[in-house]
Formats: structure tokens, sequence, C-alpha cells
């Protein structure tokens, strides 16, 4: 498999971690749901056939974690974004790659 | 057809061998050993090829029923034909005779026969066939099962079973490269090169692979003529082309094995396996990774064989074969031939053999009726013709005799003869577009399966794609190529000029009442009968035929195999070939030998090796090094007279106890974090409140996984305003950083904080003990007051040492001594620890290692790996006063759930044994006294142990059940792995200056 580092392009698997679910975000520590919110975002995974959203990180390359876009069932990449933009409030765009 | 027609042999040394014709040179002979026996070949030839011209026809012996085999293809389909070849390290089990090229001097055995390969005891094996039907491991050996390991499979190994695997250690090199294509075309024969041709003109990139030594595959085999000349005249032309083409690439000798994800391909080649020995520059073998933007796919097809009885005797072979062993290699494997087939190819290889010289008995057609093209090729050779017919049985046992042939009228007639040629038709090798999980489809005209949907950017060309026949061949794979490369015009390439050869085929996939065995799979010897019993005991689904029978499961993957089996259970049970099943494929096509995956990385070069700053300095002091992970660390300096390592690192303990003590611990991991959320970030990170500590000064912090469980710990040391200097622990300083970074990129991507690893940009050592601070005023330049007023415990600071040089000073101590450590540019490192060991020798100074940094730490009661295991909490580990309850930090939320702070959890305590002399070791499970050994009276473990100089005894750390409130109890040590059993008495964890006075000098 290949995924296209924003940074610095397409460069094969093995320089790349698997990290886990894109779609779960960080519950608020503060809320009065925490415990069950917290269990559910670090335990609890549906596992969907077709496109996910998924955090790589390129460990034999920048650093950067990103989050692809990846049909679990073809492997193939429709987007690569770097996680700091996907992550900030402000970010809106999606770049479709595929 | 080919130009050289002659009927005359060449040799009386190799019988069978042609005058003229074939790839071979004649002017190069090479002597070769099988078994014991010396023969004469060409340069060029296979094994294979050089046997069939000395007339040796019988190779082997089979897998299961030790019957007599010989060669069944020429190419790497062959099931039957596997040799051991070379000797000692270099042995090399299952290779296929076909395959392996001649080099002078090669020594190949056959397989799989004891004593010798004419007498095989265990053919006994073939009489006792009834026990040896499919699943016959599961019905025969069932009971009693405990005899399994010692008697059913040891036996069962020596007798079903293939080649030696070599018993030294493989003394070649392999290595792995990487090529880069704008269009890789794989196979090199009329379609591939017309492929390479057309995409080429683009000017674009382009790697060709082709499996053989010479470019041309199917053509030359078959002989063909292209534009009026031999195709291998042809192909050597194209190859010139390609070769003056700065962009493009041909790799020879080399099979493209496997499909991956984003045009991703896995390439063997055969670098110098063709050699007698490796050249000392060249790899053996060479792993290709090929990431191609557009592939071209002309794999071409391989033959299926007829299933008829005993249609595995030696003499039995696949027709384009023949052809194969005539037109490439210049050999005729037969001199008396009975041609069996159920499609047009028949006849074009009786042209062959009678241009070769050989006497053809019959041409035997199933097909009713036949073309004019094909009567007229049997009339012109005056060959008897027999229309619906088949051949019913091989006679002949160690080489075929003779042929039963059923004719159409029923009637069995016997034709005498030495080689049967068969054809079934062709399956296109379509392996390659099924391994990321796309299906074939069934083509009901060509009678095989055809590629379904293709792997992304892949397209065909030639037999593959069903387009057998050499003009539409060529034609097909120009067109590939062209649109590969996205050329306006398709054909702007001519498409030479070539005969068409009739590809008409009518569907015979076995033969009924066979009389004798009729082998499907021929490597695993999986018979007709075994799919009727397989059907008849449910295993019809074609995933459950392939493992009860092991049909397609022997190292050619069924090649030959898989079409007629699916045909032939899809007969039985009245279907179709579609609806009984497919057959797909997994990486890899060929056989991978593991030392060409491993390339250089095996013994040392498997994983870096990480040298600290000291390392040389300590090597010259005699140092005993130990691996953590990746770092090569000094474990401790033994000095002369010891005798023992426990002694040095005793010596070594006393020393930073009485006076001082350097050590390296440039091996912890270092990050420097900047920013104006420095302090907000390391907050989210840390579960100690760290926004109170002032710059200048240092603290423990610990790091806790998002589920509470303690993952690192190290120190956080704030150098200004908005800068922070943090370490790991050794073994987690990769997964730190990638944490933090996660931290930094994903969960708080607001705050203003750069993150970077400094762990091998800072040397640091350890200085320890009482005397540390002098050795310290020794190379700290004089401006900095480094007295314990200006710089007390948990201080640090930015300072020059040596007439200016830039270090960092910080007051830390894991020893529990006054301790310090300092840093310079890694540059600098050797020459600082040469100072300081200078330095030092006026206050006695030792070098330390591992092993003594190792027991401090125990007496002191710090925690390290052993208590970091994945499973405490800093509760567990008597942190949890550290734990910040008022702020939003990594574990905060779960670290709270029930179960973490539950009292019961085995939490940090010390220990020491009952009786003083008793040695403890760490992973001894703790019982109360008075209970019996049982799991459910388990208290925790020793997790780490030590011979402590400083108490005289052994000293141990442990996670026991309510450890806290049991000090003074005495609980057993039980170790039953190492027959330990010993009495300890629990105490707090720390053994040495508990009150923590000689930290702060």
């Amino acid at each position: 498999m290949r995924i296209a580092c924003p940074y610095c392009g397409e460069r094969s698997l093995d320089e790349y971690l698997y990290s886990g679910d894109a779609t779960v975000r960080r519950p608020e520590p503060s809320s009065a749901n925490a415990a069950a919110d917290f269990y559910s975002y670090v335990y609890e995974r549906a596992n969907p056939p077709g496109k996910h959203r998924e955090l790589w990180y390129h460990a034999a390359g920048c650093h950067a974690w990103l989050v692809v876009t990846r049909d679990v069932s073809t492997h193939i990449i429709t987007s690569v974004e770097l996680a700091r933009d996907v992550a900030l409030p402000s970010d809106t765009a999606v770049r479709e790659t595929a | 057809m080919a130009s050289s027609a002659t009927t005359s042999r060449h040799d009386r040394s190799q019988p069978q061998r042609l005058a003229q014709g074939g790839l071979i040179d004649r002017q190069r002979a090479i002597r070769f050993n099988f078994d014991g026996t010396t023969y004469t070949g060409y340069s060029g030839d296979t094994v294979a090829s050089a046997l069939l011209a000395n007339g040796v026809v019988l190779t082997g012996r089979s897998f299961k029923y030790h019957r007599p085999r010989g060669i069944l293809g020429a190419g790497s389909e062959e099931p039957n034909a596997l040799i051991e070849l070379r000797t000692g390290g270099r042995r090399e089990p299952n290779t296929k005779a076909t395959t392996a090229e001649l080099f002078e001097g090669l020594e190949a055995k056959s397989q799989n026969r004891w004593p010798s390969l004419g007498f095989d005891v265990l053919s006994i094996n073939s009489v006792l066939s009834p026990i040896f039907v499919a699943g016959f491991y599961y019905k025969t050996f069932m009971w009693p099962a405990a005899l399994w390991e010692k008697l059913y499979e040891p036996a069962i190994r020596r007798a079903a079973g293939l080649g030696r695997a070599a018993d030294a250690a493989d003394p070649d090199l392999y290595e792995k490269a990487t090529a880069h294509a704008d269009v890789l075309v794989i196979g090199g024969g009329p379609a591939g090169l017309m492929a390479a041709l057309a995409a080429a003109r683009s000017g674009k990139r382009i790697v060709l692979v082709d499996e053989q030594a010479a470019l041309g595959g199917r053509a030359i085999d078959d002989g063909a003529m292209i534009e009026g000349a031999p195709a291998s005249k042809w192909a050597h032309a194209v190859e010139e082309e390609l070769s003056g083409m700065p962009e493009v690439t041909i790799l020879r000798r080399t099979t493209v094995f496997g499909t991956y994800d984003g045009g991703t391909y896995a390439a063997i080649e055969r670098v110098s396996d063709h050699l007698a020995e490796t050249p000392g520059h060249l790899p053996r073998q060479r792993l290709w990774r090929i990431v191609a933007k557009r592939v071209v796919l002309a794999s071409g097809a391989t033959e299926r064989p007829i299933v008829f009885g005993d249609n595995d005797r030696p003499g039995v072979m696949l027709a384009g074969a023949v052809r194969s062993f005539i037109n490439r290699y210049g050999v005729v494997p037969g001199n008396r031939v009975v041609v069996f087939t159920s499609n047009d190819y028949g006849a074009t290889t009786v042209t062959d053999l009678v241009r070769a010289g050989a006497n053809v008995v019959a041409l035997v057609d199933s097909r009713p009726e036949v073309s004019e093209a094909v009567a007229a090729v049997a009339g012109q050779a005056g060959i008897k013709l027999l229309t619906g017919a088949v051949v019913t049985r091989a006679l002949g046992r160690k080489r075929v005799s003779g042929a039963v042939v059923r004719t159409q009228t029923g009637v069995e007639i016997r034709l005498p003869c030495d080689l049967i040629a068969v054809s079934g038709g062709w399956n296109p090798n379509i392996q390659l577009t099924t391994h990321l999980g796309a299906k074939p489809v069934w083509n009901d005209t060509l009678h095989c399966f055809v590629p379904g949907s293709l792997p992304p950017a892949m397209s065909l060309g030639g037999a593959v794609k069903g387009d057998f026949s050499l003009h539409i061949a060529l034609s097909s794979g120009a067109a590939a190529g062209a649109s590969a490369v996205a050329a306006n015009e398709p054909f702007a390439i001519p498409i030479p000029r070539a005969e068409n050869e009739s590809d008409r085929t009518a569907p015979l996939w076995r033969v009924q009442k066979p009389a004798g065995k009729a082998f499907v799979d021929f490597q695993n010897d999986v018979t007709a009968k075994d799919i009727e019993l397989a059907e008849r005991e449910g295993f019809r689904a074609v995933e459950h035929l392939k493992r009860y029978t092991t049909l397609g499961m022997a190292t050619d993957q069924g090649r030959t195999a898989n079409v007629n089996a699916l045909a032939i259970m899809a007969e039985i049970t009245g279907r179709t070939i579609p609806q009984t099943g497919i057959t797909v494929a997994r990486p890899p096509y060929v056989p991978v030998a593991v030392g060409a995956l491993a390339g250089h990385h095996r013994g040392k070069n498997f994983k870096p090796a990480r040298l600290p700053p000291s390392y040389k300095w300590a090597r010259e002091q005699g140092a005993v090094c130990v691996e953590t992970g990746l770092w090569l660390r000094p474990s401790y300096f033994p000095r002369k007279g010891e005798t023992d390592w426990l002694q040095t690192v005793t010596r070594e303990v006393n020393t930073v106890r009485s006076a001082v003590g350097i050590c390296d611990v440039s091996t912890l991991g270092k990050v420097d974090v900047q920013g104006s959320d420095a302090a907000l970030f390391l907050d989210h990170v840390y579960m100690n409140n760290l926004k109170s500590l002032p710059i200048g000064k240092a603290r423990y912090g610990g790091m806790l996984r998002e589920d509470g469980v303690l993952f690192d710990d190290g120190t956080i040391a704030r150098f200004g305003e908005h800068h922070y200097f943090v370490t790991t622990t050794t073994a987690n300083a990769v997964k730190a950083l990638q944490h933090m970074e996660y931290c930094s990129q994903w969960l708080w991507p607001e705050l203003d904080v750069q993150i970077i690893s400094a762990t091998e940009q800072w040397a640091q050592y350890a200085v320890a003990g009482p005397k540390s601070r002098e050795l310290l005023q020794k190379i700290v330049d004089p401006e900095f007051d480094i007295s314990d007023a200006g710089f007390p415990y948990l201080q640090v600071g930015e300072i020059t040492v040596c007439g200016g040089i830039k270090a960092r000073l910080f007051r830390l101590s894991f020893s529990g001594e006054r301790a310090y450590e300092i840093g310079v540019p890694a540059r600098y490192g050797d020459a600082l620890i040469r100072k300081l060991w200078e330095a030092g020798q006026e206050f006695g100074c030792c070098a330390y290692g591992t092993e003594a940094l190792g027991v401090m730490r125990i007496e002191k009661g710090h925690i390290s790996g052993p208590e970091l295991n994945g499973n405490t909490t800093p509760h567990d580990l008597g942190l949890g006063g550290m734990v910040s309850q008022s702020k939003n930090f990594v574990g905060c939320v779960l670290g709270t759930r029930p179960g973490m702070l539950d009292p019961n959890r085995p939490v940090l305590t010390g220990f020491r044994p009952v009786n003083a002399s008793a040695r403890l070791r760490s992973g001894a499970l703790l019982l109360s006294r008075s209970a019996d050994a049982t799991p459910e009276s388990d208290d925790g473990y020793l997790t780490s142990v030590a011979y402590s100089p400083s108490n005289g005894h052994w000293i141990g750390l442990g996670l026991l059940k309510h450890g806290r409130d049991r000090t003074g109890e005495i609980v057993r040590a039980y170790d039953p792995v190492r027959g330990g059993d010993t009495l300890v008495e629990v105490v707090k964890p720390v053994f040495v200056d508990p009150e923590g006075v000689r930290v702060r000098g």
C-alpha cells in the first residue's frame, strides 16, 4: 500500500504506523457523562466495510499524523489529510485526491 | 515454422539432442551430475532439458505414493521434476529441474526416494494406497491421539515429503531493490515485448520483467516465425531496441510473484542461480519492489494435462513442453510418440515432432470431428489420426512403453510408444490479477478462466487475456502497451507478421473409466478418485475440496491441477464450472527463498546497533556491553582480578555510594518542547501538575495511557518560559515521542507547541556519588555556581564546561546519591567522558554500567521497565499522590475507574529474604506463608531483584496485594519453574537512605 503524505509525497506502507479510528474524538473530561464517553472513546469500535477514516503516523518520515480515508475492503485510499487540519475547528475542506 | 528441420541426432553422448535448433550453445558443453552419474549438456540448457537430451526421463518419486515421476512441463508450472540442487549450505530442495539452468559442475539429486531412485522401498505406499486416499491423515491416525507427535507424524514426514532443507547457514548474499516505473510490463513473450515497445516509444520509464533467461516466451517454445524469421531473432531485436532506451529496464530471470496495493509488485530476480558460484560482487537473488503507475500483464498461459490412467508415468508430458524442448533446447524428449489432445495444439505438436525426427505413432484427438487443417497435418505426416478417441492409460512403469487408446467405437487398442504428449487446452496465468481479491470469470468459448475485474491500473495483453494466437497476442500486447502510456494512436507501432495458430478447443478434463490411478494434482498425489471421494463425503465446495484432498496446496499452487479438479467436481455434481467455484491464488506465484525476503537483514544486520557517545571509550575501558533495544550499552566495567560480574557490579555500586561514578545515560529519550503553550501542553500529557514548575527546575513526571495505565516516566526540566526538555525511558523513547506528537497534532492542535527528539543530539552522563560535585567542579567553568546553595537538588541550568563548551546540568538522582546529569552536544560526548574520567581519578571515580544502575535503582525503590509493565497504575506503584485531580490530561477519566483504584490491586512493595544468604529471583510468585500454591492464592510476584551491596543481601521489588499494609509479614516467594520457595519479609520499597537525605547532599 502507498500513502501520499502531504509533506513527503507518496511513500510505501512500511514508513507508516496505523493507529486506529479517526472518526472518534476525545470527549470533554469535565462533562457529566465523561466516564461513559471515555469508555466508548477508548474501547468501542464499529468495524464497517467500505470507506473508513483512520489515523496513520509517518514514523519513518516527517512524523506527521495523518487522517487517511481508505476503503478497508479494497485498500484504495481516497484522501490523505494532516490530522492537525482535520482536528482544528476551522478546518472545512476535505481534500479528495482520488 | 522453425527454420532448421532435421532428423539427425547430434551426439552419441546426448542421444536425444538435435543437430540444430534451440537457444543452446553447442560450442559450450557443460558437465553436470545427477544422482551420482555425470552427464553432458550445453550452455542454455535447464537440468530438465539436459537430462532429456541424455535420455533420462525418471527424475523423482512422488510425494505420497512414491510413484516414479518424470518431467511434465518445461517451465515454472512443473509439478513433478523437483530436485535437490547443490550441496552444503547452498543445498536447495524442491527446485524445478525445468527452471534450473545448467552450469559447469552442477550437482543435483532426485528427492523422496530411498535407497535409490530406481528402487524405492517406500513405493510400497503405492500398493497400500487405499489407506492413503484423501483425508487419510484425518482418518487413519486418529487413535490414540498421543501417538501423533511421537509416532505418526515423524513416520508420515519421512514417508511423504519432498526435499531436505540445507542444514548449514546459507553462505550467499541476497539483496532488496526498489524500482519505480511508469509502466511495468510483466512477461517478455510476444505480447509483453510488444507492450514494452509500444509504451517505451513514449519515452516513459518502463520496467520489463521476464521469468526466463531469454526473452520471447511461448513464441520461442512453439518455434514460431515472426517477420519471416525465428521468433528468437525477433525477440532479440526487440530486446536490443529496448536496451538502447535510457528509461527502459529489462529484468530477465525475474518472476513477479505478488500484486500488492497501490501499484506495488514484488518480484524475485535470480541473479546468480545460473552460475556455479555467486561472484563476490553479486547477490544470489534480488527481491524487487516495483511501484508502477500502470501495469501490462502479459503472463501467458499454462497448459492443462488430461486426467487419464497412470497419466503420471515418466514420458507423459505436456504437448507445449515437448515443443519447448524441441524448439528452445534442441532436444526431442521421445522417439515414438502418441499425441493426445482435445484441441488444435495437438496437430502443431505433431508437426514439430515430425520435424525433429520423432516417429509419431498417432494423433489421438478427443473431438469426434476435427478441422481440415488438423486432418491435413496428420495426412502430410502420414500418421494415424484417431478422432473421438482418448488415451485411457499409459503403459510402463519407470518409462512409458505404450498407450491404451479407446477409439470412437469404444474399442481399446494398444499403441507402443515412449512419449505421450498431452494437451487439454490452456489456462491463462491469471494469478496476479486475483491477488487483491478479484475473481476471474469462466469463458465458455475458450474453456478457461480469464481475468475478471483487474487490480487498479492494470491492463492485459496476449494469452493471459485469452488471446492465444500469436498474431492476435502481438497486437493485443501492443494495444495494452500503447494505452498504458495513453498513446493517441493505439497501433502506433507496426504489428509484425506472424502466423496464427488455431486455438480451437473442446473441453476434456478427464477420461471416463480410466484404468489405474488418474492424477489431477501430480505434486500432492491427488487423483480423480480422491475428488469423487471428497464429493461423496460432502466436501463439494472448492475450498473444502482443496483442504480435504490437499489439491493445489503444493509448491506449484496447483497450476496444472486446479481447473481440472474444479471441472471434475462440476461434472460429478452436475453443475457448471462457475457454479462449482473459482480458483484464485495468493502470493507468491513461485516459491521465494526466505533468504531473499530477509535480504541483508540477517544476523547483526537485522537491526542497526545504536552506539552511545561514550561507546568507544567504554570499550577501551574493557566494558562488557548489553543490547537494550537497539542500543549497545556498557553493562559493567570489569577490572583486573575481578572474576565474576557480581564482584564488579558490587564494586561499582560501593564506589558510587562512597565516592563517585560516571555512567552514560544518553540512551534515555530526550524531547525538546517549545512554544507559548508548552506548559499547557505538558500538563495535558503528564499526570502531574507541571504549570507550577519554575524555570531552572526539574520534576519527575509520569505519562498515562488514555485507559489510565502508567505508560512512561521521566523528568521534565524547564529552561525558559516557553522551553522544556523532557526525558523518557530508553525503552519508550520512540513511543513516547510518537504519543506526544499525537497529542500535539491530533488531540490539542490549537496549542502553540513544537516537539522534537533530541536523543541523538545530546550526550548525557550521570555523575553520581558523594564526591560528584567535587568532580564536576573540575570541569564546569568557574563562573557557574554549583554549590548546594547555588545548585540544589532538582536544579537545572545551561552552563559551559572545559572552557566554553555549551552544556546542560541537571541535578537529578536515580541512584539515591547526590548526583548530576551533564549533557553536551553529542559531538563532544567522547571528549567529555574522557574529561570526566580524568578529573575523577583523584576521587576514586569508577565507570558504571546498566547493572549497577539497576542495582542502585532497586535499592532506592525507583520503578523501571519491570514495574512499568503495561498493567500498573500510578496508584499501584506508589505514585498516586502525584496524579492531578483537577486538570485535563491523558488518562484522567479512565484512570479513576473503580477497578483502577481497587484496594485489592497488587502494589509496589519491597522484599528481603528471611535467610540473609538466600537468593531472590524475579518472576517468583508471592503467596501468603500458609497458603497452598494454587492460582487462587496468588498475591503477586517479584518484579525486580538484585544483590544489594549496601545491605549485604538480596533485595526485591514486587507487586503484592495489600502490600502497603503487610509490612513485616513473612510471605513465600514461590518459583516452581526454577525450583525456588523462599520466605521473604515484606518491607517498604526503599533499601537505602529512606529519608532521602543524600540526594540533597
